[in-house]
């Protein structure tokens, strides 16, 4: 039963991620080039340049094609929530299909109503009202991101909610807590960025492709100068945003912190892995060291994490077998009060049902006393709280790494452009080419860390990944999750084909 | 002013909200009627790019409201959302996978490189339109009919069936309103077209279309009407428990007068603009026939769900059924919710606008000719 919970999970998991990942390929660029579009508009409204809504509408081409099959991708993910994540559903649909609502009624009516006006309103209204439409496309696709992020941002951080004993699941106490956490507030802010860095680079390699050939030179160099300015100011924002999601998730999920590192034992003033490679040998209780070479920063991750170069950071090894210097108490003790709280519950419910009251009262106290590690009552060994290392920490370093060669790119691109001798630096033009894949690889990479790393917790600290799916075959999820490879692989295809093709065909003549 | 009020009133509440989403998603179904006459409707390569680009400008109103819809019953009635999503898993799987096949169809139909041709996306879109509507229209009628789950006492569903969720479509009701669902959206699409694109022949062809469909719609719903009001229905209760009740649903419009007068008048409504529609080709008929869905839907989801009702029955476990008091969310997140459905009217207001400012005029080849965005 165990195992096959367990092969159900997994599918579960690699279906869900299949198509959270497809999605990913398409919203980050939504993201960044409806505000890219806006601002090319804005030009032409101010300045009547033709130019620019020439601009203006092939982007929007590339636009259009990528929004169609991010909603495509979209809908599977929304409905995937009660498909496969059905005990999920219930455990946390209390708190968790509230944001989901809201992006329905808030964003997507937004969105979806004015894309239209956008495509097919130039000729049926004044200019002024256009660009409003433009800029409500924008600003509708971000307000969407904020409240699916919020959603995400609970599962690593879940507050403003209790555990209600009669009903089995998790009840919201504080809507403000959950919408304008500190940590969904960073993760948004950390994420769209993402989507914007995306973007720019993008328009960035697109416009360099274009100067490279000798094309659309127009087109292409007034892009570069938004797309990098724009770029530039988001990759500032993403890494101080990154700063502070790296500083949220130590103090709430100090596991998926040590992971990010590698951090097998905690450490007073611990340095900080700037270039690592891990042992591949190494496992959580032998000695040996965690790296086979690195470059650190001495007491950086210290600074990083707790904002003091001298503070403690605990490791792996602490967080599972505890620390009594620094007061952390083995995950062991939090595993038998989770199992005595499950217990309780079930006492309490078996004794309401046979009119017990008695009983069902010091259940109800000895469930509350205990509820706190409530999630922890289906682990069978402590190790099991660990997510995968290497795919933790390689995701992270290789995220954090790109970022700072877009800092780079993007300096680079808008110095020469402002000199106006980008197109004599071929190197840099190539090098912007092939950076467009480069952003998206950044951007799944941070998916991979708040994922997995969040391991293997469904809802940090209060939901076990397996006691979320819905109670169905192994066989179906495998069937529908080969299905959707073949379906979503298929579309991504034709997706990649016909933007390289519009690409080629560059912007229609006014 | 939320807060204040009673638990079920706010349950009651947020199920005039779901019946409203609901109603309003199978009036804008009409997109995906339309999407199954495609083939039917034209005859030369002009006539086609017509008809699709008029659907293409309403598609993400649909597949919007179909999103919110789902969105709203997981943040009311979570206990459905896990129940018939996790449940009749391959229903929602097969209706997910047509809207997918959708969102790509029009945007990608005749851009180049786009791999399988335009003839290919155009059968994706009638793909979507056929199994939208006949699915869509079983799993509504499985909320008279029943399902097979059981749910457990930490109120976790399991489904029992390994089907899940097809064994639905054998049952003669839900596919009576499956059938009467698809013909239905094909005559207010046809409606649609006579109402929006400006095309003699296309004109003429829907005409027919409303007439053909029309009929056949009544069949199916007729069939479907007399196999609900002469059957059992799910009751509750006082104490919450579930029995089987002769003509519960007839009861249940009988004993409720307004929503027999929505009933009635959504029909009359529906038959008018038939009638208007196919004899004279009056382009407003749409508007009615919208109007009238709208009603006849809401208060079906009325029957459904009030006056003491299962809406989301088990017939393999009675005690296990779903109301709207057992099924909802906690008072606090109904409240919130409440509030912010106040802003619903404005969705509805922008829309409008939105919708009247495009088609201040009729699609023609001529517009089409000078788009710069043509699906």
């Amino acid at each position: 039963m165990v195992l096959l919970d367990a092969l159900l999970t997994d599918w579960s998991r690699a279906q869900f991620a299949l198509t959270a990942i497809y999605h990913w390929f398409f919203v980050p660029l939504t993201l960044g080039l409806s505000f890219i579009m806006a601002i090319t508009e804005t030009f032409y409204v101010k300045t009547g340049n033709e130019e620019w809504k020439k601009i203006t509408k092939f982007w929007m081409t590339l636009f259009g094609i990528n929004f169609a099959i991010g909603v495509a991708t979209g809908i599977i993910l929304e409905f995937e929530f009660g498909t496969n994540w059905s005990k999920y559903s219930w455990i946390v649909g209390d708190i968790f299909g509230a944001p989901l609502a809201i992006e329905g009624i808030f964003a997507f009516f937004l969105e979806s109503t004015f894309v239209a006006v956008m495509f097919f309103g130039w000729e049926k209204m004044s200019k002024k009202f256009h660009l409003l439409s433009t800029w409500l496309v924008a600003f509708g696709s971000n307000l969407s991101a904020y409240w699916i992020l919020v959603a995400n941002a609970w599962m690593n951080n879940p507050v403003g909610t209790v555990f209600n004993p009669d009903t089995a699941r998790n009840e919201m106490v504080s809507f403000a807590e959950v919408a304008f956490s500190p940590f969904a507030i960073n993760k948004f802010l950390h994420t769209i960025s993402s989507g914007y860095v995306i973007s720019a680079l993008f328009v960035l390699g697109v416009s360099s492709w274009y100067l490279l050939k000798n094309r659309h030179i127009i087109l292409a160099k007034k892009s570069i100068i938004v797309a990098s300015i724009f770029g530039l100011i988001s990759t500032f924002f993403i890494i101080l945003t990154g700063d502070g999601s790296a500083y949220q998730v130590a103090q709430k999920q100090p596991m998926k912190f040590a992971v990010m590192e590698g951090l097998y034992e905690g450490k007073k003033g611990a340095d900080l892995v700037v270039f690592g490679i891990l042992n591949p040998s190494k496992t959580i209780n032998d000695t040996s060291d965690a790296f086979i070479g690195k470059i650190a920063i001495p007491k950086f991750m210290s600074l990083l994490a707790y904002r003091d170069a001298n503070a403690f950071v605990p490791g792996i090894k602490d967080i599972l077998y505890g620390n009594d210097k620094y007061g952390i108490e083995p995950a062991e003790n939090k595993v038998e009060r989770g199992k005595t709280s499950l217990s309780a519950l079930k006492m309490y419910k078996e004794a309401k049902k046979m009119g017990d009251t008695l009983t069902a009262q010091s259940a109800l106290e000895d469930f509350k006393k205990n509820y706190p590690d409530f999630g922890y009552a289906h682990f069978t060994s402590v190790e099991q709280l660990v997510p995968n290392i290497p795919l933790v920490f390689y995701s992270f370093h290789i995220m954090v790494g790109l970022g700072f060669l877009f800092l780079v790119i993007f300096v680079l691109a808008l110095w020469y452009s402002l000199k106006d001798k980008l197109s004599d630096k071929k190197w840099l033009l190539r090098i912007a080419v092939l950076s467009i894949p480069l952003g998206y690889i950044a951007s799944q990479l941070g998916w991979v860390v708040a994922e997995v790393g969040r391991q293997p917790w469904a809802i940090q600290d209060v939901l076990h990944v397996f006691k979320a799916t819905s109670h169905l075959s192994v066989g179906n999820v495998q069937t529908t999750f080969f299905l959707l490879l073949v379906l979503l692989t298929v579309l991504f295809i034709a997706e990649i084909r016909i933007l390289i093709n519009q690409i080629k065909k560059g912007p229609k003549e006014l | 002013m939320f807060e204040s009020m009673e638990l079920s009133t706010l349950q009651q509440y947020w199920w005039v909200i779901i019946s409203i989403l609901g109603a309003a998603l199978v009036f804008l179904l009409f997109v995906q009627g339309g999407q199954t006459l495609i083939f039917q409707l034209t005859k030369t390569e002009e006539e086609r790019n017509l008809v699709v680009n008029a659907l293409g400008r309403k598609w993400e109103l649909t597949f919007t409201t179909l999103v919110t819809f789902g969105g709203a019953f997981f943040a009311s009635f979570p206990l459905f959302y896990a129940t018939s999503f996790g449940g009749a898993y391959w229903v929602w799987i097969i209706i997910l996978i047509g809207f997918v096949l959708q969102a790509v169809s029009y945007e990608f139909r005749s851009k180049i490189g786009n791999i399988f041709g335009k003839k290919t996306y155009e059968w994706f879109l009638f793909v979507n339109g056929f199994l939208a509507t006949v699915l869509l229209g079983a799993a509504v009628s499985t909320f008279f009919t029943g399902s097979a789950f059981s749910i457990d006492e930490f109120n976790l569903p399991k489904w029992d069936m390994p089907t899940h969720g097809l064994e639905a479509a054998l049952n003669i009701q839900n596919l009576s309103l499956g059938l009467a669902l698809f013909f239905l959206t094909r005559m207010t699409a046809s409606m649609f077209f006579i109402n929006t694109v400006k095309d003699e022949n296309i004109l003429i062809r829907s005409q027919k279309q409303v007439f053909w469909n029309g009929l056949i719609f009544l069949f199916f719903f007729l069939l479907f009407l007399v196999l609900l009001f002469t059957s059992k229905g799910y009751a509750i209760d006082s104490n919450g428990t579930v029995y089987m009740e002769n003509y519960k649903y007839l009861n249940n419009l009988l004993e409720m007068p307004l929503v027999l007068i929505l009933f009635l008048v959504g029909v009359i409504l529906v038959l008018w603009a038939w009638y208007r529609s196919f004899s004279k080709g009056i382009a407003r008929a749409f508007w009615c026939s919208g109007v009238g869905v709208f009603l006849v839907v809401l208060s079906l989801f009325f029957i459904a769900g009030f006056n003491n009702t299962s809406f989301y029955p088990s017939y393999t476990s009675l005690q296990s059924s779903l109301t709207i008091y057992n099924a909802s969310s906690s008072h606090f997140t109904l409240t919130v919710m409440s509030y912010v459905s106040l802003f619903v009217p404005v969705v509805i207001l922008y829309i409008a606008l939105a919708w009247k400012t495009l088609s201040k005029a009729k699609i023609s080849q001529e517009e089409l000719n000078n788009n710069s965005h043509v699906y």
